[in-house]
């Protein structure tokens, strides 16, 4: 016997579902390429919610000791920039680019990447390598800042995900 | 523009319970929006951080960022989200009765 439904199945509307968790992929190790990323997770701590960021391929310079007090703007193959490519192929140009945007950053208040990770790390939003792009530099977990919390899988980074949107950068 | 009653005065508020006028403020005010807002008790740590937070509200017209607070404010950035797990800018600006910050970091 066929039960009679008496109300609707779907769920009513209810209002915007609130985002309470964000995982945020960083692929690049430029300057413009690892900001971005860093800003976005910053600002879900800030909102009170959970950020995970997945340090992957290039990405890694942020979380590489030393390194990442070393990043530059690429200022070869990035039309933004308004330089012409062999223009910003000459030595010392890349080191000026970020020399500038580093002073304006500065006046915003946007810490350099060493100190913006290790703020982050405070914040309590998680840090984590890839382990394929750890192998593929070579790379040890000594040579990783403190607060890397783990080397993960695709895989693993999928699971910590659930429940949040993912963003790639 | 929204008011609420708090402790029987009218304030000016936005959507989200943040002060408009910060002279409508008083310490009795701050611990009842603290309240409403999962701090059931200001610690010395909390009042260091929402005084913080609002002087450099009056004195610059801006509400300072997250690493001016961690820097400044003498509660590292570990200690400030121990003490507003759920985002230490945005509730001590609400707490120290000034509008929600503006700015992205």
């Amino acid at each position: 016997m066929t039960a009679t439904l008496t109300a609707p199945v779907a769920e009513p509307a209810s209002e915007t579902q609130q985002i309470t968790k964000v995982s945020i992929i960083i692929s690049k190790g430029s300057l413009d390429g690892i900001y971005p990323g860093l800003i976005m997770a910053n600002g879900a701590r800030m909102e009170g919610m959970e950020a995970n960021v997945f340090f992957t391929f290039f990405g890694l310079e942020a979380v590489l000791k030393g390194k990442n007090e070393n990043i530059k703007v690429a200022t070869v193959g990035n039309p933004a920039m308004h330089m012409p490519t062999m223009i910003g192929g000459l030595p010392g140009m890349s080191a000026l680019a970020t020399k500038m945007m580093m002073k304006k950053m500065e006046e915003l208040d946007i810490p350099p990447v060493a100190e913006f990770v290790q703020m982050l790390a405070d914040s309590g939003a998680k840090l984590y390598g890839c382990h394929l792009a750890v192998q593929m530099f070579d790379l040890k977990r000594e040579d990783f800042i403190d607060d890397l919390v783990d080397i993960i899988t695709v895989g693993d980074f999928y699971h910590m995900a659930g429940g949040g949107p993912i963003i790639f950068t | 523009m929204p008011t609420m009653t708090l402790l029987d005065r009218t304030l000016d508020v936005d959507a989200e319970g943040f002060l408009q006028k910060p002279e409508q403020w008083t310490e009795e005010i701050a611990t009842e929006i603290a309240a409403q807002n999962g701090i059931p008790v200001l610690t010395a740590d909390h009042w260091k951080v929402v005084r913080f937070m609002r002087e450099k509200y009056l004195s610059t017209g801006a509400a300072p960022s997250i690493r001016t607070l961690g820097k400044e404010s003498g509660v590292d950035t570990k200690g400030l989200y121990q003490l507003f797990p759920k985002g230490p800018a945005k509730l001590a600006a609400k707490v120290g009765g000034i509008p929600k910050p503006k700015g992205c970091i």
